[in-house]
């Protein structure tokens, strides 16, 4: 039982706190920056999905992001549809588009699997760059209007912040139910020896597209929140490839494979970044930081963080997944 | 119809430089089964190699300096062998992904601190050579005479002297070749020195064709990607012969529609191949 488990309710206490710090002082600083980390997780937890579940790296990860808010945005400005409406919608048809993608490219094995994925975000920031009714490589903006569904901008501003924490807790949450599952036990099958998987009777082709598909709905979901909150979106910006990367760094600080580790490296990788962005000295750097970080998490500590705890306390992998 | 044939003519040309890119992720890839996610960085690094030595010896053609260019590419594949890549041999391929991506947003992180991401070029022609109405600048020529050049080298290397001979031991079966005495990783240090020294060049070869910036070189990564399937791994010359055709292939269709499609393209075309010919079209029949 799911319920049974403590780091259901971490989640949801994590989820409470991010809600309430910022609500309570009525600090809107604080919740633009958690806003960061909550995207962060968001991104950090699917991927994981991925990469820590099933063993296949995707480089292109934030494509499902950029175009969850490149369709949502369009449902919601220029069809005028809820934002809620608009961003399940746009969720669900990115799912479909990668699970299409994924029948495709996920016949590709490992390294030429993770190649393809540079490929899936070169090919679709190439098309939505051309794409006429997205406005091209200028890309769309949200009309002040359209904030007034939500009760106008201020209070629309708020609700997207909870939206986003309510995608967080979901995605946590996502990871979590699969981890316990016969789906999730497929998944590590196929990561350790797909071959083997494949002889013991798991459906390996399936269970990658489906997983490649569920990996992308609550990102593109964010990503129609987000872009939506930040009032525009244009193709640099959804489909920045160092994002896409920095995701695998937060993934591999906190430990691929566990949930915990995926929302604990995003979140501490996030605030490293905000931090290195920010101070004058050290902004033109994060990048360098950010590699030397991954290299040396490589070679120190291939668990993460999350993978180090389990060393120094063994009995700690029964209550932190 | 003979504007086409002077694009398709002018994309063999460059064709052959992505030729030379994709030789070198093509020898690491096949030599020591690791993905260089360097080779993008490794590119861009090339094309500012050529321009600081361009701008601090005056008066010098440009295609001279790549002997310089290639030797510093030399070094910095020693480097970054050790930093990356001697530790992951033999793991599971997505450690030497993550590990050379890693060094890949270092080299990034300080090329754009230094130089920014504002574009450079190599200000330096030669005379071209006039046919009808069209033109074929005399660096599209000199580049592809270059690339090819090194290209004959690289095979002169690998059939005809014993530390080539070694590299090819060690590709087609690393047990075999360290029973028969060779050192293992010596040979994948050289292997890969080499590699990122061919992707150096063809760096800077492109700098004397067009602008450029740190970031150019993810997509003469991607290029390189298509044209090693499309060869088949660990197949150096091939790479050259697939690079000329994805060259010939943009020039004839570049006349059509707009460069902003081309990477759609040519990733449709490396999921195609992938599918359709697991070995490469060059590629043996069998494993």
């Amino acid at each position: 039982m799911i319920l049974r488990r403590p780091l259901l309710w971490a989640i949801l206490l994590l989820a409470a706190l991010f809600a309430w710090l910022p609500l309570r002082a009525n600090n809107v600083a604080l919740r633009e920056d958690l806003i960061l980390v909550a995207v962060a997780i968001i991104l950090t937890s699917n991927l994981n999905l991925m990469i820590g579940y099933t063993g296949y790296v995707n480089f292109g990860h934030i494509v499902f992001y950029g175009l969850g808010g490149y369709v949502g945005l369009y449902l919601a400005t220029v069809r005028g549809w809820h934002l809620v409406l608009a961003a399940l919608v746009a969720g669900v048809a990115v799912s479909l588009l990668a699970f299409l993608f994924g029948i495709g490219i996920l016949r590709l094995r490992g390294a030429y699997f993770a190649l393809a994925t540079i490929g899936v975000l070169v090919a679709v920031q190439a098309f939505v760059s051309n794409f006429e009714p997205w406005g091209r490589s200028t890309g769309m903006y949200v009309s002040f209007d359209a904030y007034a569904p939500l009760g106008g901008p201020r209070h629309a501003l708020w609700t997207t912040y909870f939206l986003i924490i309510t995608v967080m807790a979901l995605s946590l949450i996502l990871s979590l139910a699969i981890k316990s599952s016969k789906f999730g036990l497929g998944l590590f099958a196929i990561r350790e020896d797909e071959d083997a998987a494949i002889v013991l009777g798991v459906n390996a082709t399936v269970h990658k597209a489906i997983i490649y598909s569920v990996s992308a709905f609550l990102p593109a979901v964010a990503g129609a929140l987000m872009f939506f909150k930040n009032g525009m979106i244009d193709p640099s910006i959804a489909f920045e490839y160092m994002l896409s990367l920095e995701g695998i760094v937060m993934l591999m600080l906190g430990g691929s494979g566990t949930v915990a580790g995926s929302a604990l490296g995003a979140g501490l990788y996030e605030r490293l970044r905000s931090y290195l962005l920010t101070s004058p000295r050290l902004s033109e750097f994060h990048l360098v930081i950010a590699g030397a970080l991954l290299l040396l998490v490589m070679r120190l500590a291939p668990g993460g963080l999350i993978g180090w705890l389990y060393r120094l306390v063994p009995r700690s992998r029964e209550v932190v997944e | 119809m003979s504007g086409i044939l002077a694009s398709m003519i002018d994309g063999v040309l460059i064709g052959s430089v992505y030729g030379l890119a994709a030789m070198g992720l093509s020898l690491i890839w096949g030599v020591m089964d690791v993905i260089n996610l360097t080779h993008g960085s490794m590119i861009a690094l090339g094309m500012f190699g050529m321009y600081l030595l361009f701008t601090a010896i005056t008066g010098s053609s440009a295609y001279f300096l790549l002997i310089p260019v290639i030797a510093a590419g030399l070094v910095l594949g020693i480097i970054v062998y050790w930093l990356s890549v001697s530790w992951v041999i033999g793991r599971p391929i997505l450690t030497s992904l993550l590990s050379t991506f890693a060094v890949n947003m270092m080299v990034i992180g300080i090329g754009t601190a230094i130089w920014s991401t504002s574009p450079y070029n190599v200000n330096f022609s030669l005379p071209g050579i006039t046919v009808g109405a069209y033109t074929f600048t005399g660096n599209h020529i000199a580049a592809a005479v270059s690339a090819v050049v090194i290209a004959l080298l690289l095979e002169l290397f690998l059939y005809r002297t014993r530390a080539g001979k070694a590299i090819r031991a060690v590709s087609d079966n690393r047990d075999a070749a360290e029973l028969m005495g060779i050192s293992s990783t010596r040979v994948l240090m050289i292997a890969f020195a080499i590699g990122i020294a061919l992707a150096a060049s063809s760096g800077a070869l492109v700098s004397t064709l067009f602008p450029f910036t740190i970031l150019s070189g993810a997509g003469y990564q991607l290029k390189s990607f298509v044209v090693t399937v499309l060869a088949g791994l660990g197949k150096p010359f091939g790479a050259l012969v697939a690079g000329v055709l994805l060259g010939l292939l943009e020039g004839a269709v570049s006349p059509f529609i707009a460069v902003s499609w081309i990477p759609l393209i040519e990733f449709g075309l490396f999921v195609l191949v992938l599918i359709v010919f697991p070995r490469g079209i060059f590629g043996r029949a069998t494993a």
